[in-house]
Order: structure tokens, then sequence, then C-alpha cells
């Protein structure tokens, strides 16, 4: 009896619905041939449906809460005149259109799509290409962007935009998108609490992730790959990192991540491969790096300038040619229970620890650092005399650093 | 030519000293395997080896069979045989089972360990070309030395200080050289003065593999194009080449003018 | 056959060779004889090309041999001193010898002669110098050669090999050979020689026959002969 009640309910409710929310066919021989003409004779709450086609329209202004859906990919051209679709209203949905051609500027940031000052917006299954500025939140709160495919052709970092960016922007939650190709893949200024998902940003001009004075964020799953620079994350305060991994940023200025003036965030079980640098550590205080993964980087990790209060724990550190390297000799952080492929030392009593500590930094990454080109001796004989002549009497780096219970086994696969 | 080379390797295949250096790979691939169980960190650990060893071998064993074959040379000598073919017969012959040694004496225990499953085939053939390209280039410096020093003692101090001289000392002047002119633009001299040392040019060789994250860091121009593109490998094998026949020309040179 | 002109050679400081002239042209035995650091190796290690002259020029059968190497196929040698690889066993040592010739041998005749049978499966190394000595001589008797050069080829011998060297030479030069021998057992060398070469400081101080040489010194074998002339030559 309660079942048929709820259905009942249930139909009530989706026809009274359905009374109030129309569809209305966009479509070239339709009545609203363009996008603009279907927003025009929709009321609140109504669906356009985009057929399939071409639609050659920009400044786009949704200004009631719509869901514009479309058909099969119908495309969205904007011919480089201008900004396409901007969002004003609440409760807006974009679903699987195909825009293209956004006008580049050098005074306007152009987007494909923009969200100004509005909630609960929702843009997913949606392809960008040829654009300036992909997906761009404005002071909107409480929106969702999924499942976006944005491929960028961007040459200069001056004249292109970035993929999916946030600005003055909280709750809101990036997931399962796609970025690349443009100059920042995603680009978060002062937006607090925003979950970023299982994202892949790769081949992006600068960084694939770029925040700034963002707080109480959480980043999982993503991958970051091949981008100019890495990512870049700074200025912000309790960030959560988990399961993300950072590839392939090779370069003089590349890191898998640059952190500056970071406080209070957890990094755990990341991936850092084959990068320039893995971390590079900027005045960041009371991290805690658990459990991540360390490989084939030119340097693991980079300590510059005043960081105190790290914890490195359960981290692999796997053939990086330097594990870690400090610009200073004073060390205020916590190196314990990693494991080291460069750890040599023995276990006689068998507990899975090393009964002699490891030091992880070696006279020749201060070396490098002082004088760049003698990385060309990386490796060489006479170095390894001089760094383990070092690491018996420490001179030029710190003599407190050191993990005291280096792991025989990785700590985790 | 070839007969002589088929008598010297057909010797020293015989000799203690082959399987001697060949238990000794064999051995350390083995060690090597089994402490880390990882074939990926075991090539690292091989290449450190690698450079070290076998040039100080390829000197060692080239020096002592020159000197342990005179007899074998002055026999020959009286033969209708020309020089050149004598002693590029006999170098070849060195070299050939010394690199036989290394090739099977790593080979078989990483095979063994899996691998040709293993992503580090490539590393691990890289080193080994390495390994072969620096036996030929050491055995034929330490000819040399034997070539022109009847004194054994002196020709054994000789090629052991050439080796010294190359796997370290040169490695302290460069990295000194470099300090001291940090001011100046240095990655054109750094990378001649990486050529101009082949223990060096093989572990830029073996860089170019391994740590091509570091090497990307640095700003240069010169350095960029060198490790970033192929142009780096392309110019380190030529280079290595050219290291190899160097001595060897300089050797049939030398042997055309002694007297016996 | 063999013709030297100016031959001069050069160790360091010390000449070991001042101007050789030298015009061998019979068949038969020619003894080089001289004191101790008179030049007789050098000599005969420039004609078979392992030591490179200063200046001068040999021609061997009308052509120079300056960076020949193909001429050595009508010359066999027996060096001074018999070093050969120690590693190698015998059998394998006149193997090798004969594969690097590619010529028809008569070895095993040689092998029987010297009574080396028991030796054809040991070591060089193991040998003593006597039996090398024997090694030595079959490997240089061994091929059919027009000239034959021998370094001290009585060295180590007992006096039954010493009988059958003496008559392999004696069998050669009636195979119409040229011979170049040196040696020190000058009662060796009178009965073997033809024609008598007198080194003496890097010249050549006398050049003829056995009996030539004695009725110049007016003595009555050649070891007295010899020391005259060496005699004389200190006064000279």
């Amino acid at each position: 009896m309660i079942s048929l009640r709820t259905l009942v309910s249930l139909i009530c409710f989706l026809l009274t619905n359905g009374l109030i929310a129309n569809t209305i066919l966009v479509c070239n021989s339709c009545k609203a041939n363009s996008v603009k003409k279907g927003i025009a004779l929709a009321s609140d709450f109504d669906t356009l449906l985009i057929k399939k086609g071409i639609y050659k329209e920009f400044n786009i202004v949704v200004d009631k809460p719509l869901t514009l859906k479309g058909e099969g990919f119908p495309v969205v051209d904007g011919e480089d005149k201008g900004e396409i679709i901007r969002i004003v209203a609440d409760n807006v949905t974009i679903d699987g259109l195909f825009i293209v051609n956004v006008g580049t500027s050098y005074t306007s940031d152009y987007a494909a799509i923009r969200v100004v000052k509005s909630k609960n917006f929702l843009i997913q299954n949606v392809v960008l290409e040829k654009l300036f500025f992909g997906i761009y939140i404005e002071k909107s709160n409480h929106g969702r962007i999924y499942h976006n495919k944005i491929i960028g052709d961007a040459k200069d970092e001056y004249n292109s935009g970035n993929g999916i960016q946030l600005w003055y922007s909280n709750h809101v939650e990036v997931e399962r998108n796609i970025v690349q190709g443009v100059r920042d893949g995603i680009y978060l200024e002062f937006s607090d609490e925003v979950l970023i998902k299982d994202n892949a940003s790769t081949n992006n001009l600068r960084y694939g992730l770029h925040f700034m004075f963002s707080n109480d964020d959480v980043y999982t799953n993503n991958i970051f790959e091949n981008n100019g620079a890495g990512v870049a994350v700074m200025f912000s305060k309790r960030i959560k990192m988990y399961d993300n991994t950072f590839r392939k940023n090779w370069g003089t200025a590349a890191y898998g991540m640059l952190l500056k003036e970071i406080n209070d965030a957890e990094i755990f079980n990341n991936t850092f491969e084959e990068n320039t640098i893995g971390i590079n550590i900027e005045g960041s205080n009371r991290i805690v790096y658990k459990g991540n993964d360390f490989k084939n980087n030119g340097w693991a990790i980079k300590v510059l300038g005043a960081c105190y209060s790290n914890t490195f724990t359960q981290n692999n550190f796997l053939y990086n040619s330097f594990d870690i390297s400090y610009n200073s000799r004073l060390n205020d952080n916590v190196f314990d229970k990693n494991f080291w492929s460069d750890y040599t030392g023995y276990d006689l009593n068998n507990d899975g620890i090393g009964d002699v500590p490891y030091r992880p930094v070696k006279l020749f990454s201060y070396i490098v650092n002082r004088t760049p080109e003698t990385i060309v001796l990386l490796r060489s004989l006479f170095m390894d005399i001089i760094d383990f002549s070092e690491k018996v009497s420490p001179v030029f780096t710190p003599d407190n650093l050191f993990d005291t219970n280096p792991l025989m086994k990785k700590s985790h696969d | 030519m070839f007969k002589i080379l088929k008598y010297s390797f057909y010797d020293l295949m015989r000799s203690s000293w082959s399987y001697v250096y060949f238990l000794f790979y064999l051995a350390l691939g083995f060690v090597l395997l089994f402490l880390n169980n990882d074939v990926s960190k075991a090539v690292i650990t091989l290449m450190n080896i690698i450079i070290v060893l076998v040039p100080l071998i390829g000197t060692i064993f080239g020096v002592m069979y020159f000197y342990n074959s005179k007899e074998f040379t002055e026999l020959l000598l009286a033969q209708p045989i020309k020089r050149s073919s004598i002693f590029l017969g006999q170098y070849l012959g060195v070299a050939f089972s010394l690199t036989l040694s290394l090739l099977l004496g790593l080979g078989i225990p990483f095979v063994i360990y899996g691998l040709l499953e293993s992503t580090a085939i490539f590393d691990f053939t890289l080193l080994l070309v390495n390994g072969a390209f620096l036996t030929l280039i050491f055995t034929a410096l330490s000819f040399n030395i034997a070539l022109v020093n009847e004194n054994k003692i002196k020709g054994f101090g000789y090629s052991i200080l050439v080796w010294l001289f190359l796997a370290v000392i040169y490695d302290g002047l460069f990295l000194m050289s470099l300090i001291v002119f940090e001011e100046y633009p240095l990655d054109t001299f750094s990378l001649v003065a990486t050529l101009l040392n082949p223990i060096d040019l093989s572990r830029t060789l073996i860089l170019l593999k391994l740590d091509i994250s570091a090497l990307l860091g640095y700003t240069g121009a010169v350095f960029k194009n060198f490790f970033g593109t192929n142009q780096g490998l392309i110019i380190s094998l030529f280079t290595l080449i050219l290291w190899t026949f160097l001595p060897v020309w300089r050797l049939l040179f030398k042997a055309k003018r002694k007297d016996f | 056959m063999i013709e030297i002109t100016g031959l001069h050679k050069k160790f360091g400081k010390n000449e070991v060779l001042r101007g050789i002239d030298l015009d061998i042209q019979s068949k038969g035995i020619v003894a080089i004889l001289g004191p101790n650091g008179s030049g007789k190796t050098t000599l005969i290690k420039s004609i078979l090309g392992m030591v490179i002259p200063n200046r001068g020029n040999i021609s061997i059968s009308g052509n120079s041999i300056k960076n020949q190497w193909a001429y050595r196929k009508e010359i066999e040698y027996l060096p001074q001193i018999a070093n050969f690889p120690g590693n190698l066993k015998v059998k394998e040592l006149i193997h090798m010898i004969k594969d690097l010739h590619q010529k028809p041998t008569n070895d095993e005749q040689l092998i029987d002669l010297f009574g080396l049978q028991p030796f054809l499966n040991k070591k060089l190394s193991t040998l003593s110098g006597g039996t090398k000595q024997k090694v030595n001589i079959v490997l240089t008797f061994m091929f059919d050669k027009p000239m034959i050069i021998l370094d001290e080829p009585t060295t180590g011998l007992d006096p039954k090999a010493l009988i059958h060297l003496k008559e392999l030479i004696q069998y050669e030069k009636t195979n119409g050979k040229t011979i170049l021998v040196t040696s020190h057992i000058m009662n060796f060398v009178e009965e073997v020689a033809d024609e008598i070469i007198y080194l003496l400081e890097g010249k050549i101080y006398f050049k003829g026959s056995v009996d030539a040489l004695k009725k110049q010194t007016k003595q009555k074998n050649v070891e007295h002969a010899i020391a005259t002339i060496t005699q004389n030559s200190t006064h000279v």
C-alpha cells in the first residue's frame, strides 16, 4: 500500500513538473533556429533540446534557470568573435555541446562558457576546441563541472587562456574532465572547499593545475602529465592531495608540484614520476607527506627557503638522481620510515628497518645548486667519493637530516 | 689478420684469466640481483661498477696480455704476415674475449632474473654497449702503452695511471675548473670536457637514459640541445667510436716503426 | 739474393750498425761472426724486417723489403732465443705455424728425427731449453724455402741433436739454398760455413771464405783466426 501511494505521488510530481517545464527544440529548421532564440522563447526551468547542427553564435546569455541539452553534439561556433555562452542565472545546466572558436583578446578573458555570480550550475559532457578560456567560473558557488573535454591549441602564454578557471567560487566540484593544450589546465584563485577529482590535465603550456589563495580544497586521483611547469600550489591552507599522478614534467623550471607558502596540507599516496623536480617546496610548513612514490625524478624533493615541521613518512624514493636537496644547512623537518632505493645499509635484527640511518642529501646536490653545469658529473666515481666523505662528516649539508628508520622494503607497491 | 685474431682469441679463451673475468661478472650479476631483486636498481648499481671496473680490467688485461704474448708476437713477426695484421689481430683477440666475458657474465644472470620481460632491457643493452666500447678503448690504450714501454713495471704503472686519471682525477679537475670559473658560461666547456674522456662519455650516454629528468633541469641552450634531443646520443656514440679508432690507429702506426 | 747497402741502425744512442754493405749472391752457407754486441742479430732482424733501419737499403731478389712482408714467404728463420707462447702445446704451435703458411711441410719427419714425439702434447712452458730449441728447429726447417736464416742454432742442443742439425744444414745446402748462420761455436762454423762475414762494431771487418780467413790471419783453425782478428782490431 505504501509503495502504491509513493508511486502515485511520484507520477503526480512528474506530471506537474512536466506541465511546468517544457522542452523547446532548437534546430536549423525549427522555430527556434538558434540557441539565443531558444533562450528567448523559454521560460524558467525549461529544457532547450539542441539538435545536431552548426549554430554560429556568440554572446549567448543564459539569464534564466534552463537546461541546454545538445543532441549528437551540436556545434556552437563563435567564429572567433568573442565569448560564447555566459550564465548569469542560478540552476543552469549545459550538457552535450560542442563549442568552438572562442575569440582571442588581450583585454577581455573571453571564455567558451562563463558562469557569473550564479549558483547550482552544472556543466557536463561539453567539448571545447579552438578556445581562449574554456570554462570560467566567476563568483559562483555550488556548481559542478563534470566530464568535459577541453582541447586547446595554445602556442604562446601571452595569447592563450586557461582550461577551467575558478575565481572566487566555493564548493565547486571539478570531476572527470580532460584538459590539454591550454595555458593552465585548471586554475583556481580565491576558491575554497573545491573538489578536484579524476581529471587529466596534460600537455598544457604552463601549469596542469595552478591555484592560489584557495583553502580547504581536495585533489584526488588526477593525472598531471607533460605540462610546461607541472602543478603550482601557492598561498593556500589545509589542502588535501591524495592519489594524484604527476609525470614527465621536464624542463628548467619544471616540477611535478611546486608548493609555495602552503601550510597544513596533507599529501598522501601520490606518484611523482620522471619529473625534473618531483616537489619543489618553498616556505611551506606543517605538511605531511605520506605514502607517496617518487620515481625516476631528477630531484625527488627540493627544499628552498624556510620550511618547518614537515613530515615525510612511508614514502618510496626510487631511482631519483637526487632524493632530497636543501639549499641551507638548517633542517626542521622529519624524515622517518621511508624507503630509499639508494640505501645501502643492513638490517641485522631483521625488523624491516635499516640499522644505519640514511642521509638523503648528497653533497653533489649542493654543488649542482651552486654550479648547475656540474650536473654532467652525475654518477662519476669522483662524485661518489666526495659524497661518501660528506656522508661521513657533513660540512655543507644539514647534519641532522637523516632518516633514522629507513625501510628495507618498499612501504607500498 | 683473422688467423691471428683466431689464435689470440683461442689462446685467451683457454687462459684462466678469461674465466676469472667471466666468473667475476657472473658473480657480480647474481649478487647484485640477489641483493636488490629488482632489475632496474641492479642496472643502476651495475652502471657505477661498469664505468669504473671495465676500463680497469681492460687496461690491466691488455698490458698483461701484451707483455705475456711477447714471444708469440716475435714468432709471428718472422712469419710472412703484415705487422698491422699481427697487432690488430692480437688486439681484437683480447678485446673480443673480454667483451664476450662481459656480455655473457652479465647477460646470463640478468636474463635468468627476467630481464627480457623487464622495462630495463634498453638500459641494460646500453650498459653493455658502453661496456664493450670501454673494453675496446682501454685495451687499445693499454696496448699503446705496453708497445712503447719495454719495461713491464713501467708499462703497468703508466696504464694504471691512465686509468686512474681518466676514472677519477680528470673528473676532479673538471669539477674544480667548473667551480672556479662558475661566473662564465660553461655549458660548451663542460660538454667538450665530457667528450674528451671516454669514461665520462659513456657515463653521459647512460645519464641520458637514467637521469634525463635531472639533466633537463639545467638552463643552458647548448645543454638542452645536447641532452634534450637525439643529438646527444648521436654525438656521444660517434665520439666513442672515434675514441676506439684513434688508439688503434696509433697502435698500428707505432707498431710499424718499432724494432723487435 | 741479398743486397745490403749503407745500413745504419741506432738504438737510442747506441749505434749498432754503422754502414753495412753486403752482397750475398752465392748459394751455400754464410756464417756471420763477431763478438757480443757487434750487430749480428740486428743485421739478421733487419733482413727479416723486424728491426727497421735508420738508413740504408735491403733488397732481396732485387726488391727492396721496406714495408713489405710477403718476401718472408721465401725465408725460414730460426730465432736466437726460442720464446714461444707458453700455454700452447707443441702440436698446436706446429699446427698454427703450418696454418699461417698454408704450404706443404715435412714436420713429421723432423719430429721423428729430433725425437719430439713424446712432447707433442705438452705445453711449451713445461719444456726444457734444449727441447724448445728442437721445436724451434722443426718449425724452421719444415718448410721448403730458398733462404734460411739461423741465429745461434746450436744453443742448448745435445750432441746427437747437434749432429742432426748439421746434417739438416748440409742437406739444405745440397738442395741449393742460401743459408745465413750466426754462431759462437767456431768448430761448428768451421765445419759448415763456406763463407765467413766478420762483424765488428757495426761494420763488416772481414768477408771471404774460411780458407781466405785462415790465410790472412796465418792461423790453422777458425777459432784462432777469429781471435787474431779481434786482437788486431783492438790495436787498430
